[in-house]
């Protein structure tokens, strides 16, 4: 079923199909009319300053206000105490296991902190700046508690995050492939294996630092409560509210207006958007509040913070016999909404392209006293795909084997597809030698060897290395059929609507919400194919639940594959309603009509009418069929079969300078195939963001904290976000293999970029100095722990 | 209340005259007094550049900077460079070159970048990347930001197939890649 094809601005099936339009939402946001929602000003609106704990485990022993309630324009001063009938708890909406715990998580803590900047009290005035000085006045007395923020020690249970939890582990999660018969023991393989290779990595804590800080304005006046925020998940973010504060749904509104960036961060039921919307409702009056970069960098949830311990077996032909993973993943102090979930998600993904015979996954999830993690760009699959590509290098050296050849003898090849893998998926489609064979091309593997070796041989003080990444993921979250069978509350189909106006105009409603992603572009794209009306003359609409009444948003490279589904099923529908009308109109037979570019046309005949004409007779209505709505407007809900599998194939030339430690990245090539591509231009965008965000965990960043618990990379100052010097120039190309779980064959693409760099770049910098005995660096590869390194191997005799 | 200062600020070619307060940040007074809310704010240490304007010509951030200390001057923002319902070209070079997702620092980006082609008309790609070390996007990867501030640098005229100009330079800066890779051999591999 496979085929590859040159895919550099192919055209696709249609003119609309794989064109580079221009984006429609550029206008607004290169002239400065954005609505982001911290631009938001309603009248009478206070503002919110929250109280936050230095503290990152104590007890609240006193809470003392009357000088913060005496200050200049302040409105009120709130502690959990005064929440506590209203506030309920922070909600968790994948419990992974039955017996999952988790601490009760109120948006205002009561009696206890477990982390450094939980939020103890608000202040309420008006002005942002007033409410910040009043909060300055709010003194909270606290008696510390013992803290743990290493991973490996929580696990040990030797201090608890929580006093009121009796151990750190919040759930242990397995799958092995013996028990769910998608494979052999692992026990036997590894046992049975010429060489295993045992590793323990460690994926750092991130931040996902979206450019725009989180910004919630509520407006409690009117029938119904409206929530602006700065969200990914206005559909979710709703229902959620409704069950967490016990309003009825149908009183709330939610708003994502202009969203800058989300990455995963803003995937959230955040104690701050709770908290405004019970101080407007308290006051009657509208509130914002806004966070700073500092507040943003220290209490927005986090991403990855893993230990990985795994055991790879081999023959000594190469052929892997098994793997084992063994995660502890940090979950922070509280679970957010899909915390619990994400190193599960990348419990179907060690396996990546390869045919294991044998799979153990096992994670622990265990509480520290950090922030909680949740969703960031992958979501476990960056984790999973690090982890396999750094073993497969591993092996490869073991062998003596290069990691390409390596690779090859493992992977599932283009005429095995279908393939259900060892961790229980099945893969549809793919072609990794296809995808593989162009980025070597590209890269110019051999020439780069070569030099690798002149390098080698000569001593050279700036060392070449090449590090390999081959992936899959699994995206296009999801079928709603898999989310339940692992426990996750809600569905994975997504809705949309497709309305025509009189004018032959048309409105798109979909219930997948854009932060920065091009769906009005990519959404009226798709329209104007199926309907054959003119790009411009589709709206896209989303982002508000009043508008678009059915969604589950936008993560996991869904949009297209699942939203963008919808869009189309609509779109027939709308065809379906049209074709009756037609054949009215023109005295003709349903079946003798043809559909093509916006024209209903009597076979074999000159006769037609259009679109718009249809539109407008149906807004007239003077002249329906018998009983036939005047209406053409259609919806539909689309819940895929399946996940899409995006593969590629990345590369990339490292040089290390081995007297200060400095690392670069020469040349990086990806090869990504992501399936029929609607609009190239944004897929690119895609791609390269992608790749920014795995190079800078590969390079630059990490969520850096004291023995006490403080952040200490709690600024742009300390936390690492490249600039344009820091990073790159990527050569990106594609080849094209079609989904089958989709209509158009498309897969997704926002998290390709970043699940596939990171390993590519990490293989690169140990490949560049393995030679010299460096076995391991510790992401990120900073100059100091390059250096460190190399310094390391050469006191151990590791220098040829 | 602290006391309050009367300032005269020319803002995108109107003139304003207000009392502010001392501590007021520029960028508070454009975005709170003038409803000028094209300038965005993305964190409090100067770092990421989104409030970036212009005073008097020159790039500032609008954060770093005091209403007060503005008074007298001309401040131009993003809401300022289109002039007559046209695009400045830097408007339509990240247009074209798809240089901006979520747009939250694009008006910071556009402002520097108008600054950098002021100080430097032919910037290499290199000089693109660190005049705009100041400003950060976690959307792009900057590859297609470099890809607009050089197609206006060097007068490209974008054809109407909305292709984004980095697939261009895309094999130009692979084969530059190349250049340089044969000469650093020699420089730093020892190899003759």
């Amino acid at each position: 079923m496979s085929t590859t094809t040159e895919s550099a601005h192919s055209s696709g099936p249609s003119p609309e199909i794989g064109k580079s339009r221009l984006r429609k939402e550029d206008a607004r946001l290169i002239t400065g009319r954005s609505r982001y929602t911290d631009n938001m000003v309603l009248p009478g609106m206070l503002h919110l300053a929250m109280v936050r704990s230095p503290y990152a485990h104590a007890r609240i022993t006193n809470i003392e206000l009357t000088e913060a309630k005496a200050a200049p324009g302040v409105f009120a001063v709130l502690t959990g105490t005064d929440l506590a009938a209203e506030q309920g708890s922070l909600p968790n909406a994948w419990p992974v296991t039955p017996d999952q715990k988790a601490p009760a998580h109120p948006a205002v803590a009561i009696e206890e902190v477990a982390f450094a900047g939980e939020i103890v009290a608000v202040v309420i005035a008006r002005s942002a700046a007033a409410a910040r000085d009043a909060a300055e006045l709010v003194d909270v007395d606290y008696d510390e508690l013992p803290v743990v923020m290493d991973l490996e020690e929580a696990f040990t249970d030797a201090v608890l995050a929580h006093t009121s939890l009796e151990s750190n582990k919040s759930a242990t999660w397995v799958f092995d492939s013996a028990e769910a018969g998608t494979g052999t023991s692992i026990e036997d393989a590894l046992a049975a294996s010429d060489v295993v290779v045992e590793r323990t990595l460690y994926q750092q804590r991130l931040i996902p630092a979206f450019m725009e800080p989180r910004s919630t304005v509520v407006d409690p006046t009117g029938e119904q409560i409206t929530m602006y925020s700065a969200t990914q998940i206005p559909h979710i973010l709703r229902v959620m509210l409704a069950l967490t504060l016990g309003i009825p749904e149908s009183k709330l509104r939610v708003i994502a207006p202009d969203v800058g960036g989300g990455f995963g961060g803003k995937l959230q039921v955040t104690p701050e958007e709770i908290i405004t919307l019970l101080a407007a409702r308290r006051m009657g009056k509208p509130c914002k509040f806004t966070e700073t970069r500092s507040e943003s960098l220290q209490v927005g949830h986090h991403g990855r913070a893993q230990v990985q311990r795994m055991k790879i077996g081999a023959t000594k032909e190469g052929i892997v016999t098994g793997l084992s993973v063994n995660l502890l993943a940090d979950m922070g102090a509280y679970l957010g909404l899909i915390t619990s979930g994400i190193p599960i998600l990348g419990a179907f993904m060690y396996n990546s392209i390869y045919k294991f015979p044998a799979y153990r996954f096992e994670c622990n999830n265990i509480f520290t006293n950090k922030p909680w993690t949740d969703a960031y760009r992958g979501a476990g699959r960056p984790e999973a795909t690090f982890a396999i590509e750094r073993m497969m290098d591993e092996l490869a050296t073991e062998l003596n084997m290069d990691p390409l050849v390596l690779r090859e003898k493992n992977w599932i090849k283009h005429t095995e597809f279908p393939f259900a893998t060892v961790a229980g998926l099945e893969y549809d489609t793919g072609n990794y030698e296809a995808a593989t064979a162009k980025a070597v091309a590209l890269f110019d593997y051999d020439g780069l060897r070569a030099e690798q070796k002149r390098r080698r041989d000569a001593g050279a003080t700036i060392q070449l290395g090449i590090g390999v990444s081959t992936f899959t993921e699994m995206c296009g979250l999801a079928p709603s059929r898999v989310l339940g069978a692992l426990n996750y509350a809600a569905g994975g189909w997504e809705h949309a609507q497709v309305r025509v106006l009189p004018t032959g105009n048309v409105e798109v409603v979909t219930g997948s919400s854009a932060h920065g992603q091009g769906h009005e572009t990519a959404w009226s794209q798709l329209v104007a194919d199926r309907l054959g009306v003119p790009f411009e003359n589709v709206e896209v609409l989303h982002g508000d639940t009043q508008v678009s009444q059915r969604g589950l948003d936008t993560y996991g490279s869904r949009s297209l594959t699942v939203g963008g589904m919808a869009v189309l099923a609509a779109a027939d529908k709308v065809i379906e309603k049209a074709k009756v009308i037609a054949a009215h109109l023109m005295e003709a037979s349903e079946e003798d009509l043809d559909f093509t570019n916006g024209a209903f046309t009597v076979r074999g005949t000159d006769t037609s009418t259009s679109f718009s004409e249809i539109a407008f007779a149906v807004f007239s209505a003077h002249n329906m069929p018998d009983g036939v709505e005047p209406n053409l407007d259609s919806e539909a809900t689309f819940d895929p079969v399946n996940f899409s599998y995006p593969h590629g194939t990345h590369l990339a030339a490292m040089e290390v300078d081995t007297e200060t430690g400095q690392v670069k990245v020469l040349k990086y090539v990806c090869v990504d195939d992501i399936g029929v591509v609607v609009n190239p231009m944004i897929v690119e965008g895609q791609v390269h963001g992608g790749l920014a965000q795995g190079i800078s965990q590969a390079l630059y960043e990490e969520a850096v904290y004291d023995d006490a618990g403080t952040l200490v990379s709690g600024s742009f100052v300390d936390y690492l976000v490249p600039g344009a010097p820091d990073l790159p120039h990527y050569i990106t190309a594609r080849t094209e293999t079609p989904a089958t779980s989709n209509q158009l064959g498309a897969k997704g693409v926002g998290e390709a970029g970043t699940i596939a760099s990171t390993p590519a770049i990490v293989n690169g910098v140990l490949d560049a100095i393995r030679h010299l005995g460096v076995t391991d660096i510790k992401m990120p590869c900073t100059p100091s722990r390059v250096w460190h390194a190399l310094q390391e191997a050469k006191s151990t005799g590791g220098v040829q | 209340m602290a006391s309050s200062t009367s300032i005269s600020v020319e803002v995108d070619g109107v003139s304003y005259t207000d009392n502010v307060e001392p501590r007021l940040l520029l960028v508070q007074y454009l975005r709170e007094r003038l409803g000028k809310t094209g300038t965005l704010i993305g964190c409090d240490t100067t770092n990421c550049g989104a409030c970036t304007v212009h005073l008097d010509g020159v790039s500032v951030k609008s954060c770093t900077m005091f209403a007060v200390q503005a008074d007298g001057h001309k401040v131009t923002t993003i809401e300022g460079m289109a002039q007559n319902g046209k695009l400045a070209p830097l408007q339509e070079a990240f247009h074209q070159c798809h240089a901006l997702q979520c747009g939250f620092c694009t008006p910071g980006m556009i402002m520097q970048s108008a600054s950098l082609l002021k100080e430097n008309p032919h910037p290499t790609e290199t000089e693109i990347r660190e005049g705009l070390e100041g400003n950060l996007c976690r959307c792009t990867g900057y590859q297609n930001i470099v890809a607009a501030v050089k197609s206006v640098a060097d007068g490209v005229e974008y054809g109407d197939s909305g292709v984004c100009v980095s697939e261009s330079l895309t094999h130009e800066v692979a084969k530059e890649l190349t250049d340089e890779l044969t000469d650093d051999d020699s420089e730093t591999a020892g190899v003759s």
